[in-house]
């Protein structure tokens, strides 16, 4: 009985960056991040290497970062039995527009749906990008943070719970609250030698 | 577990508290039983007393010779011929009354039946199901159709727009058409029939072509989709399942040599046999494409209810529906009782219908072949439709046909062969049954030679992980 | 003389006495096959998803009951260990085992119910599904037994387990287990070579290998295409790697295959449940954690399987008490990714048997 691994973000990193140098452009231990514009590229080569074999795309997801939209990739191998983890950001949060993954995996067909929906991403080359959830027209994408404000907050969030200790710090959610999550430095583009090593230390 | 600690679990509390039937009846209060055992020792005096009328001849023939009612319309034909009326009124005062009683009779027994089939039906089916069915309204859940009934009756009448107005109403009632007629020529017992024709089993054959009408109206008033798909598929099945109906009768006439419904009981009578014994392929075959003819599962793809909603009569609202829902069960005895006059014997049952009356004996088969739809309804998942029409087609209608020309040559060596009865009608009925098997066998390989028909193997068991390498290895 | 036919467009659900809750499915149809078929889903939106960024980790739990409500205790207990890797929790081992026992027993009453309605598609009148009903009657009243619910269970927790179960509860569940196998094989009987429902799965519905990996599905529905992936062996997760236990494969991934994988399954979870109480030690069914636990700044996907398959939990947490991102990876939302090619040139009936055979409960597609 093996158990499953998770593939550190920095081997998956290096190789990367030795065949298609320049595509990652961050890197953790958990995680390598891509351009949205060679997500395609990215999950084509992983799907067919020998080393990494990522046959199966686990999960696609969306996360709301303020000030851009993080896409995350799971993909698995069954073979292999590891896991690897890809991310994306776009370039902005009004067009947020990613490449689609459905020509690689078509398990991305309606995830994809379901994030352009619920976050409002738009999936270049999705054969049937349409909300899925909710109706047509429906007014703004609600999974994003700054849906449905409430008074005095931009963002959901519990500040503190109610019954918790009294020395519990207390979390402003406000825009000074706002790159809530792992920071990480984007490396540069085109040398070969520094890809997929600059891991940042300091995470938050 | 010990004895003192209750079971934990509601269900299986409910299980272990659960008494038989025999253990509730003997737990009666006293007073009750002394009454039902006083009302048994008279039901067997009573018996007794009637055995030896029986038996003394005293009861043939008298108008109140209950076995056979037909006794009361001869001896009340006798009193009218000998009065001194007019003999215009006289005659058609005669023919009047039989008639007026004998439809009132059947219209009883087809709206008594409404009234209490689908309870029947639900608690059979719930007991087959490991459930109770109906058991609240009224004692052990017997108003249950009434309820339904008044339910449906004061639902709001919805006509869609764009159906036919005339088309529209006339299906709900015009499938009971066939339903009532179809009981005429049906022999109760040997002078109690409806319109004993001489053509009864063209009758018959006839009344079942009503039906299709009906739902082609139907599906095709109500201006819908689902309507017209549920109508065609119904149609398609029931005019295809007319044809082994009609030769499963072929081979019952020739065999007895007449159309006419009380010949074919006195012919069974007669010989001591039931056709079912002589020619089972025949019974079977009408048993089964008359589930097709009255929409009945396996046969009732035309409202499957999982896929299209409630097929033809989607569009009908309240008691119209209700009158569709109804018409299933009073075609169900209908035909029980078609099988049991022309399979099972009718009326006669080896010389007990001198003791109990014709009508009781047919009563209780008619209620068995119900039986027997309900069991079948309750196990069987529903043949798609294309299955049903090869099924027909390629199977049924070739088989029986080819059984019918063995039936065919059967009933002319009969008729010339001075054989005690035993050993002719043996002799048919073993050839008959190995010729069914033997044919149904050879032609069902035949026409599926090319599937594979054999239990699939079992699922394999792994304790290895992994993906397309992983697979392959198991497949070795 | 031409004959033409005019395609029409038929709309299946969302109230519908098939379907598997509320799911619409729009068919164009041209005579009895389908040209195309679109699902329309959302009926069943609850906004989980947004709901959970306002409730500690804990108070979310009783979303996963809801989300896949045929499976709650997979539901919890998939968010539970989320939650225990993102914060590094220990769970002491009677509560694993508890966890174990409860999860196999909740996947027995899905799979029977799974495979009770597949029949009930096919047309069998609900009288398999109501056998099969007997034994997760039993079960619903176990769990009912130990947290007071049959369906909405939220009985695990983080570090644990809500409660220990009382003590009827061992002699019911022996009873149960010892009753269990012969019941399993009577359906097998009733079901494995009748003709009319191999008629109507065998070659229905047919997923390649290869199709099936790409198209991420998971659970009976990738196993029954011939793939030996389980979670529960693959990437262990509880006390599943002490038990003895094997993972059922299909051969050609129709209809029946996915249906015999499940059957089968029922036998697995028998034997697993019976090793599980010999091996149940004394101890606390959970730790004590903080109330509104506040796990380190990061993300985790997590992952179980669920009766329906892999079921994820995906989730981001900012150092508050309540999550930053939580996303549920739905197995039934996922399955459904090949329904528009498996349903095109497929009779209507066919198309129906091969939804009831993915096994989908609306609640995890929509959240």
């Amino acid at each position: 009985m093996r158990t499953s691994t998770q593939l550190s973000g920095i081997t998956v990193g290096e190789v990367l960056g030795k065949s298609l140098p320049g595509i990652v452009t961050a890197v953790t231990d958990e995680w390598i991040e891509v351009g949205p514009d060679r997500v395609i590229e990215t999950l084509q080569w992983l799907l067919n290497s020998d080393e990494f074999d990522a046959i199966q795309l686990s999960n696609l997801t969306a996360v709301d970062r303020h000030t851009h939209i993080e896409v995350v990739y799971h993909l698995q191998s069954l073979d292999l039995n590891h896991q690897l983890v890809v991310k994306t950001r776009t370039h902005g949060m009004d067009p947020a527009v990613v490449q689609s993954a459905y020509s690689v995996y078509k398990g991305a067909l309606l995830q994809e749906r379901e994030v352009y929906d619920l976050m409002g991403v738009r999936f270049e080359g999705h054969p049937d990008l349409r909300r899925l959830f909710l109706w047509d027209g429906f007014p703004g994408h609600p999974l994003r943070k700054d849906f449905l404000g409430m008074p005095g907050r931009i963002t959901s969030g519990l500040e503190g719970f109610p019954f918790e200790d009294k020395d519990k710090p207390i979390r402003p959610i406000n825009q000074e609250n706002v790159e809530a999550g792992v920071a990480y430095v984007v490396t540069g583009e085109t040398d070969e030698s520094k890809t997929g090593t600059d891991l940042s230390e300091d995470r938050g | 577990m010990s004895e003192n600690t209750r079971s934990a679990t509601p269900m299986s509390r409910q299980i272990a508290e659960h008494h038989s039937l025999l253990d509730r009846t003997l737990a009666l209060p006293r007073p009750i039983l002394v009454m039902l055992s006083v009302l048994l020792v008279g039901f067997a005096m009573s018996q007794i007393a009637i055995g030896y009328l029986v038996i003394s001849g005293q009861l043939d023939g008298k108008w109140y010779d209950i076995r056979d009612l037909g006794n009361a319309m001869i001896s009340l034909d006798g009193v009218i011929q000998n009065s001194e009326m007019d003999s215009r009124i006289a005659s058609t005062l005669a023919y009047l009354i039989p008639t007026l009683a004998g439809a009132t009779g059947i219209v009883s027994i087809v709206g008594g039946w409404l009234l209490i089939g689908p309870w029947v039906e639900r608690r059979l089916i719930a007991k087959f199901q490991i459930r109770q069915g109906p058991n609240r309204t009224g004692p052990f859940g017997l108003l249950q159709t009434l309820a339904d009934a008044l339910k449906l009756m004061q639902k709001e009448i919805i006509i869609p727009s764009g159906a036919d107005r005339f088309l529209y109403f006339v299906p709900p009632v015009a499938v009971f058409i066939p339903a009532i007629l179809g009981w005429a020529p049906i022999p109760w017992s040997p002078k109690m029939s409806y319109a004993d024709l001489d053509v009864g089993v063209l009758f018959v054959i006839a009344i079942s072509s009503l039906g299709v009408l009906a739902v082609f109206m139907a599906g095709w008033a109500s201006n819908n989709h689902y309507s017209l798909l549920g109508a065609m598929r119904t149609i398609a099945m029931m005019i295809s399942y007319e044809i082994p109906i009609s030769v499963s009768l072929l081979a019952v006439v020739l065999l007895t040599g007449s159309t006419k419904l009380s010949e074919i009981v006195l012919w069974q009578s007669e010989h001591g046999v039931w056709l079912v014994m002589l020619i089972p392929f025949a019974a079977l075959a009408f048993l089964f494409a008359s589930t097709a003819e009255i929409n009945r599962t396996p046969n009732d793809i035309g409202e499957a209810e999982s896929e299209i909603v409630a097929g033809f009569y989607t569009e009908y609202s309240g008691m119209k529906a209700g009158l569709f829902m109804g018409v299933e069960l009073a075609n169900a005895i209908l035909v029980g009782a078609l099988m049991s006059t022309f399979f099972l014997g009718g009326y006669t049952m080896f010389g007990l219908e001198t003791w109990i009356p014709g009508y009781l004996i047919l009563a209780t088969k008619i209620g068995l072949v119900y039986f027997l739809f309900v069991w079948i309804r309750a196990t069987l998942p529903r043949f798609r439709l294309d299955q049903l029409m090869g099924f027909a087609w390629k199977f049924l209608i070739p088989v029986s046909i080819a059984l019918m020309f063995l039936t065919a040559i059967e009933s002319s060596i009969l008729v010339r062969w001075d054989v005690p009865n035993f050993l002719s009608l043996g002799l048919i009925g073993l050839v008959n049954i190995t010729s069914a098997a033997g044919l149904t066998f050879v032609w069902l390989r035949v026409l599926f030679r090319d599937t594979d028909l054999s239990t699939p193997p079992a699922p394999i068991l792994t304790r290895e992980m992994g993906g397309l390498q992983a697979a392959k290895v198991l497949r070795g | 003389m031409t004959t033409s036919t005019e395609p029409y467009i038929l709309n299946i659900g969302p109230q519908h006495p098939s379907t598997h809750g509320v799911f619409r499915l729009r068919v164009v149809m041209d005579g009895e096959k389908i040209k195309d078929l679109d699902m329309i889903v959302g009926y069943l939106h609850r906004s989980m998803e947004k709901l959970a960024e306002e409730r500690t980790f804990t108070q979310n739990i009783p979303f996963t009951d809801r989300a896949d409500y045929l499976a709650a205790m997979t539901g919890n207990l998939g968010l539970a260990i989320a939650v225990e890797r993102l914060a590094g929790v220990e769970v002491p081992e009677r509560a694993e085992y508890l966890r174990v026992i409860f999860s196999e027993l909740q996947r027995i009453a899905s799979h029977a119910m799974a495979n009770g309605t597949l029949i009930s598609d096919a047309g069998a009148w609900q009288t398999p599904l109501l056998y099969m009903f007997r034994e997760r009657e039993k079960i619903l009243d176990l769990f009912e037994m130990t947290c007071g619910a049959r369906l909405t269970t939220n009985y695990m927790r983080i570090g644990g387990v809500a409660f220990d179960p009382p003590v009827e509860f061992w002699p019911a569940l022996q009873e149960l287990v010892d009753e269990l196998p012969d019941r399993i094989d009577e359906y097998h009987e009733l079901l494995v070579s009748n003709e009319v429902f191999l008629a109507r799965t065998r070659g229905v519905g047919v997923i390649s290998p290869e199709d099936a990996i790409n198209a991420s599905l998971t659970g009976p529905a990738l196993r029954g295409s011939g793939i030996p992936w389980d979670l529960r062996k693959a990437d262990p997760y509880s006390v599943y790697d002490r038990m003895e236990f094997d993972v059922v494969v299909g051969r050609s991934g129709d209809v029946y295959d996915r249906f015999m994988v499940r059957m089968s399954e029922l036998y697995q979870s028998v034997k697993i449940i019976k090793q599980a109480m010999s091996q149940i030690p004394a101890g606390a069914h959970k730790t004590d954690i903080p109330l509104a636990l506040r796990p380190d700044e990061g993300e985790i996907y997590s992952r179980i399987e669920s009766p329906r398959g892999e079921i994820g939990f995906f989730l981001v947490s900012d150092g508050g008490p309540s999550p930053y991102r939580f996303h549920i990876r739905a197995p039934s939302l996922i399955n459904l990714s090949l329904l528009h090619e498996l349903g095109r040139d497929a009779a209507l009936s066919d198309a129906i048997v091969t939804l009831g055979s993915l096994d989908i409960v609306v609640g995890e597609i929509d959240r």
